[in-house]
């Protein structure tokens, strides 16, 4: 067997080889580009007339990361392509970070993918009023807490230490968003108790319930019903 | 990062870790969902110990040096509260009020992991809040309260994601770490813009580059921050992307190992 078909094969799904040898061949913390996209077959994302469905596996979560940041992209994008009136210099600034964090994000799941990524959706942002302030504001705190509930959520599902290393680099950025935001629209709610409850911990959603809720913002259809549930 | 090496020391402490998984993985879904937020450490605790019997040293290592640094982020936040003319009141009060509840919230939810688990819970050792003398007004002038605040929060960050690979065993240890992990991650955000308001520093919610905009004295919390270069894929202009140098270094958090936690924290620590 080829390398590159070893290196990131879920163990799970090769009986014969132990989650030691796993790590042992995936080795250290180097993914190549191309390294996801030669996964097995099964793990691929299939389209339907009717659904995107993200695949199972670490592939699985890494499509279900895609679909979210693309969404949060897409949804920058737009607000910084045509700022709400009464934004600050400093608020557009920030906003327009942001835009590219997402963007950063967006295309590191893409490449990193190769082949086995499901494809650009297609958004709806029909409920969200880009002129105000306030229906601007609402949904990126709703994404962003939304980000963080389903990276915290989709951690114990990674098999791969090195997938897990990479959703953890990426999940406080989105908890830094996600106080900023909070605090743009009030200050001092960065981590009031809608976000953080009384044992001192962030939310964590499985992706079921996190797609319900990025389903709303969504044209394209996605399922979830290959990812894995513990 | 060498993963392999981490989990050899995973597997040395417990040679039998990845076979028990499968089996352990059944244990968690008979458990089901059903838990309540205030008996999840119990919960937690004796979960974990059922997989591992009495070789729990590995994870609780783990949880114990997430103490420490607790330990140390809450007695520091209760300090300040009781130092008085330290914080204005108001916001900047409301918000440290927040914080500290959250890192004494941390303290007890992992002492009461680490003993379900059977586990020895490591002593709060004495801190000294001025490390040695570096920061002498750490309690009596706000600005320099809010740089150490900020190099608290911001390590705290990088050390939970630098354990992370160390919990891969374990689901509910390691879900409970990364809902501390982002909540340390929501505080040093906030304490940036309250730097970046006071016209104490010119920092962002995020980390640019490699910059604190400290000072060297606390330099080696913020080194390792300024890649541009995730497993292997270059960010900057990533695909003809507008992505610039800083915008790749703030989009990623980096790592510490817990070797470089433990020195950077070491001046605060009374032998």
């Amino acid at each position: 067997m080829k390398l590159e078909n070893e290196s990131l094969i879920v163990p799970e799904q090769r009986p014969g080889v132990s989650r030691r040898r796993f790590f042992t061949v995936a080795g250290v913390g180097i993914l190549a580009a191309s390294a996801i996209a030669s996964c097995k077959k099964d793990d691929s994302p299939v389209v339907t007339d009717q659904s995107i469905d993200l695949g199972s596996g670490d592939v699985g979560i890494l499509n279900y990361a895609y679909a979210l940041e693309q969404l949060e992209a897409a949804f920058y994008t737009k607000v910084a392509a045509s700022f709400y009136s009464g934004a600050s210099s400093a608020e557009m600034d920030r906003l327009k970070e942001i835009r590219d964090h997402e963007i950063a994000h967006r295309e590191f799941f893409k490449n990193a993918l190769g082949s086995k990524a499901i494809p650009a959706l297609e958004v709806d942002f029909s409920s969200i009023d880009f002129t105000s302030r306030t229906s601007v504001l609402a949904t990126a705190k709703a994404f962003e807490d939304l980000g963080v509930s389903a990276y915290n959520g989709a951690g114990k599902l990674i098999v791969s230490a090195d997938y897990l290393l990479l959703a953890g680099k990426i999940v406080s950025v989105e908890a830094r968003h996600a106080a900023y935001i909070r605090d743009i629209i009030s200050n001092g709610s960065f981590a009031d108790s809608s976000a953080v409850d009384a044992n001192g911990l962030d939310m964590a959603k499985m992706p079921n319930d996190v797609l319900a809720v990025a389903g709303t913002y969504l044209k394209s259809k996605i399922t979830a019903k290959n990812l894995p549930t513990s | 990062m060498n993963f392999g090496n981490i989990l050899n020391e995973i597997e040395q402490a417990d040679p039998e870790v990845f076979e028990r998984t499968s089996q352990r993985r059944d244990i968690f879904k008979s458990f089901g969902a059903k838990v309540a937020v205030a008996v999840l450490p119990f919960a937690l605790g004796s979960l974990f110990k059922k997989a591992y019997g009495k070789n729990t040293d590995a994870i609780t290592d783990v949880l114990n040096y997430a103490l420490t640094l607790e330990y140390l982020e809450a007695e520091f936040y209760n300090k300040a509260l009781a130092s008085a003319g330290l914080i204005p009141s108001g916001a900047p009060n409301g918000a440290i009020s927040t914080i500290a509840a959250h890192e004494n919230a941390h303290v007890a939810f992992l002492k009461t992991a680490i003993s379900g688990a059977g586990g020895t819970v490591v002593a709060k050792p004495t801190f000294d809040f001025t490390a040695g003398g570096a920061f002498p007004s750490v309690f009596s002038d706000y600005a320099t309260f809010l740089a150490v605040a900020q190099t608290f929060e911001d390590t705290g960050v990088r050390a939970y994601k630098g354990q992370a690979g160390n919990l891969i065993t374990s689901n509910e240890v390691l879900t409970a770490a990364l809902q501390i992990h982002s909540v340390e991650a929501r505080h040093a955000s906030h304490i940036r813009q309250m730097r970046k308001a006071n016209g104490f520093g010119d920092v962002k919610p995020w980390i640019t580059g490699k910059d604190s905009g400290i000072g060297s004295a606390v330099q080696a919390s913020y080194n390792g921050e300024e890649v541009t270069n995730q497993a292997g894929v270059e960010i900057v202009g990533i695909n003809g992307q507008v992505i610039s140098a800083n915008a790749a270094t703030e989009a990623f958090d980096e790592p510490l190992s817990k070797d470089a936690v433990l020195a950077i924290v070491k001046p605060f620590i009374v032998p």
